[in-house]
């Protein structure tokens, strides 16, 4: 059981790939925010929007923008009128499984020209956007106890820390390398020059998480489009194929489980290197883009990814190897932590930039070595789920 | 290093407000939504909140792994299988993790810091807890809080009045640090 | 490797209007565990695991969190569609066309009774700024919709009426139905009107259930012991806005039952479809759903209601389940329930429910579905 191992009967590529400015608060709609990365995307890809014949949406809790079925609500944003539609859903994770769920309206058969669209509009909710997570706990053991997000992470956080003895300051460094590698991309909204001093002097909200260590609120969105094999190669000489995808979901007991490593994100992984062939990921995977919300969690994945040792990702981290000119660069966008988060348009962000990374057009933000093969990441609900892409140029 | 070397090259679109523009503008719509749920709390946790309104906490056992899990359900989520043999667990356990928070879910300021901690409770199967506070500690800071409170530290339940409590997880106030095992 | 999809196994909680005694959670066992008995197989033997949900029907943010557990899916491929059943279906159908997975469960379930002010969440489905009426009943969108099509298509409110009669009595044939009841067209005419045209009566009542089916390969379908093929899915979204729409007719089942037809390579539905369950959220649904899918032709419906022509025993039986108005509105788990009852039919295990030569046709019913907020 548990994983999958069956090889998918046909090859989707992404053709085209569109953001947005990330903003703590935007003037702009969800739907115009949709709207500017759809089309975005279309342009890169050549296509037009009466060339599509289907359309995926992502967008995290309807609580953000306080209405039910937010989905149907963004689709003429996302160019889905009149179209088969769809919105999956893993919460945190939405933005990576996007594609994935793109991958299988084109890896059906179904579909030849699919456009993949994430959106998030936080600062809708009033008085703060956390308030859209109070309701995530369980309605009649947890949440009389009053938790708010923060509790989970630094919960977490402070589980990881203890079962390897990791310092903050080992944490604080992820802040320090993506923020600083947000410098170099036009999205950013938190892009930031700092030491690791300046992240810890940072107050604390919920020891051991200081607040520069916590992924900003954001409004954006995302897109890509994504191609069968004859459509890909008709339309582009550059395909970025997705080789493997992966995705698995915890118990949602929370309280039952191992917090110091993500069993989720390893099940993730290994279908989809088995997907993709991939059987020293170390070695056959040139660029990262993990999920970053919290410092602390880069660290987490990339365990949990096999792309470290267990408790000693923060090891790797002082050394260098993740770097953008190190080893295994990992989020060289920025992440969450330095271009922002708007929730799913922040793990199809990570999609956007591997893409750029491997057709080499990432400019002041490539890393070196020509990079065949990236994998993107994403995780969310009770901390809870993992999804997986692995892109390559072949 | 300068951003518009970067892709994407068209430039990217998106009009951000600042604080002041954002609570002055004028073209927004409030809408305070009035929803209200009354949740089913089902077999299981009815007899788990049942047993707190009594001062115990249950746990139930699945006859095929042998796992003994808390909070209680009604099946086992491993096996699959019905699970019903319950068992009364001791009202100690130990602090699998936990954090110390200094603001609201809207980010104000708290003085009194909260202390949320995943406690495994005793009698139960490894890495098996919940949610829930620890208190009884003095002091607000993180130093002050930290030497009173690690992960792996014994607890133990301290309660509502029987005559308060009202079969709710609030029936237990908080976990209290204890110096050594019943 | 084959394209081809069956539903092997489906499991359903009887519908009522309240449930006390379980959990949501219980509940999506019960279904489960009856599913995959239904099928032969275990949960392990499942590959991957569609969830559909919705946040505000469950008052819970990010409510796929909950779903893995009662699916036996801890620590497995799960993901959730935030839509209609069947487009969970079509999640399932594509998951196995790519050939990664053998088996599929999808899972929905619904606890209307625990929503107190359900119009309050309906409201919330229209756009915040230009279509909330605050003080106005939400149903007011089916109102609107129900007097443009009674105007285009000069329907009289009787067959509109004779839909309720229906389906009502339909479900008194089916054990998992909540509101089996044998009215007269007169009974339902007297209820109050909630938004002119639209009745109270010719409003689905809501129920609480839980439902799960398992999709299969070709090649897994063949070990089960009785397969329904899918030959076709089709779903798509009409404008969001509501002043955008074309009223009279259902614009996107036209759209969604052209895809699934063509899928089966139907070309003739009124003639090759011998049996269907559409949506009859509102008892006008039921006409003007019949009439997109080209079961009947248009401004036809009415007439052939009146006649007896869509009863169980009609020239072609619709909602032989009960449909929404006799088992219940159950949100997102709807169109499970029907596809389970679609299953019964073609396997012929309808039992008193069952329709005629249903066993002897291999199509599945015109996938057509709701694609708006209120619908």
């Amino acid at each position: 059981m548990s994983l999958i191992r069956r090889k998918p009967q046909r090859r989707v590529a992404i053709i085209g790939a569109g953001l947005s400015l990330f903003m703590r608060r935007a003037l702009d709609t969800g739907k115009e925010l949709s709207y500017y990365a759809a089309s975005q995307a279309l342009d890169a890809a050549g296509v037009r929007r009466k060339d599509i014949q289907a359309v995926v949406m992502a967008t995290a809790p309807d609580a953000f923008d306080g209405v039910h079925m937010k989905g149907e609500w963004l689709l003429d944003g996302a160019g889905g009128v009149g179209k088969p539609y769809l919105r999956a859903y893993v919460g945190g994770g939405s933005g990576v499984f996007s594609i994935i769920s793109g991958w299988m309206m084109v890896a059906s058969g179904l579909f030849d020209l699919v456009l993949v669209v994430a959106e998030e509009k936080m600062s809708s909710c009033q008085p703060h956007p956390q308030g859209a997570f109070l309701t995530i706990f369980d309605h009649i053991i947890e949440r009389p106890l009053g938790p708010n997000l923060l509790w989970i992470f630094s919960l977490e956080q402070q589980r990881y820390m203890a079962a390897y003895g990791i310092q903050n300051e080992d944490i604080a460094l992820v802040s320090v390398k993506n923020k600083h590698n947000a410098l170099a991309h036009p999205a950013a909204q938190v892009a930031a020059q700092l030491t690791v001093k300046d992240v810890l002097d940072s107050e604390v909200v919920a020891w051991p998480v200081h607040r520069l260590m916590v992924s900003p609120i954001s409004d954006g969105a995302a897109a890509v489009v994504l191609a069968s094999e004859h459509v890909a190669q008709r339309l582009t000489d550059h395909p970025i194929w997705i080789q493997g995808v992966g995705w698995c979901l915890d118990t949602s007991y929370w309280g039952n489980r191992d917090l110091a490593y993500p069993r989720y994100v390893e099940q993730a992984a290994r279908m989809a290197y088995e997907m993709a062939g991939i059987t020293e990921p170390r070695r056959q995977i040139h660029v990262a883009e993990p999920y970053d919300p919290f410092a602390y969690k880069e660290l987490h994945h990339l365990e949990g990814l096999q792309l470290a040792d267990r408790g000693k990702a923060p090891d790797d981290l002082a050394g260098g190897r993740f770097d953008r000119g190190g080893e295994l660069p990992t989020c060289p966008s920025g992440g969450l932590m330095g271009v922002g988060n708007p929730i799913a348009a922040a793990g199809l962000m990570k999609i956007c930039e591997l893409f750029w990374q491997l057709r080499g057009e990432a400019g002041a933000r490539q890393v070196p070595g020509n990079p065949e093969r990236g994998l993107a990441q994403a995780w969310g609900d009770l901390m809870q789920v993992g999804t997986v892409a692995v892109l390559g140029v072949r | 290093m300068d951003p518009r070397q970067a892709p994407p090259y068209v430039p990217l679109r998106g009009h951000p407000l600042t604080d002041d523009e954002f609570r002055e503008r004028e073209a927004s719509t409030a809408w305070a939504p009035r929803l209200e749920y009354a949740w089913d709390a089902g077999i299981a946790i009815s007899r788990f909140l049942e047993g707190l309104g009594q001062g115990a906490i249950y746990g139930v056992r699945c006859r095929r792994c042998g796992r003994t899990v808390t909070p209680p359900r009604a099946f086992c989520e491993l096996d699959f299988k019905p699970m019903d043999e319950w068992v009364k667990l001791p009202e100690t356990g130990t602090i699998n993790t936990f954090s110390i928070c200094y603001v609201t879910w809207d980010m104000k300021p708290l003085r009194v810091p909260q202390i949320p901690a995943v406690i495994e409770i005793d009698g139960t199967s490894p890495r098996v807890g919940f949610l829930h506070l620890v208190g009884g500690v003095r002091g607000r800071t993180v130093d002050q809080i930290r030497r009173q409170v690690r992960v792996g530290m014994p607890v133990r339940a301290v309660w509502k009045p029987p005559a308060k409590r009202e079969g709710a997880i609030t029936d237990i106030l908080y976990f209290a640090p204890v110096r050594k095992r019943a | 490797m084959s394209d081809r999809v069956a539903v092997v196994g489906a499991g359903e909680v009887p519908l009522r209007p309240l449930s006390p005694r379980q959990s949501y959670r219980e509940m999506g066992f019960e279904a489960a565990t009856r599913a995959y008995d239904d099928a032969g197989v275990t949960h392990q033997d499942i590959d991957s695991f569609v969830s559909v949900c919705e946040d505000f029907h469950e008052g819970t943010s990010i409510t796929d969190e909950y779903t893995p557990d009662q699916l036996g899916a801890v620590l497995r491929p799960v993901h959730t569609v935030a839509g209609d059943g069947l487009q969970g279906v079509a999640a399932a159908v594509m998951l196995i066309r790519t050939g990664i997975a053998d088996l599929v469960a999808v899972e929905a379930h619904c606890k209307t009774s625990n929503i107190l002010a359900h119009e309050q969440v309906l409201t919330m489905a229209l756009d915040p700024s230009y279509e909330r009426l605050p003080g106005i009943t939400p149903h007011f969108v089916a109102g609107m919709e129900m007097r443009r099509y009674l105007h285009e298509t000069g329907a009289p409110e009787d067959a509109v009426a004779m839909v309720v009669v229906k389906n009502r009595r339909h479900a008194l044939s089916n054990p998992v139905a909540a509101y089996g009841e044998v009215l007269s067209p007169d009974d339902v005419l007297a209820s109050a009107a909630v938004c002119a045209p639209l009745r109270e009566r010719e409003i689905s009542p809501p129920a609480d259930g839980a439902v799960v089916l398992v999709l299969a390969s070709e090649e897994a379908a063949r070990r089960t012991p009785k397969p329904v093929w899918i030959r076709g899915v089709g779903w798509a979204s009409d404008s969001p806005w509501l002043a955008a729409r074309s009223w009279g007719q259902a614009s996107y089942a036209s759209l969604a039952t052209q895809m699934a037809y063509q899928m089966a390579g139907i070309a003739k539905p009124d003639q090759e479809i011998r049996f269907a369950e559409v949506d009859d959220t509102y008892a006008y649904k039921e006409l003007q759903h019949l009439e997109a899918a080209q079961l009947i032709p248009r401004a036809d419906a009415a007439r052939i209601v009146l006649e007896g022509g869509t009863r169980r025993g009609g020239r072609l039986p619709v909602n032989s389940s009960g449909g929404s108005l006799g088992m219940g509105y159950c949100f997102d788990a709807t169109a499970l329930y029907r596809t389970a009852a679609a299953v019964r039919q073609i396997r012929g295990e309808a039992g008193r429910a069952q329709v005629e030569r249903a066993a002897t046709t291999g199509t599945q019913r015109g996938l057509n579905q709701i694609e708006d907020c209120e619908l």
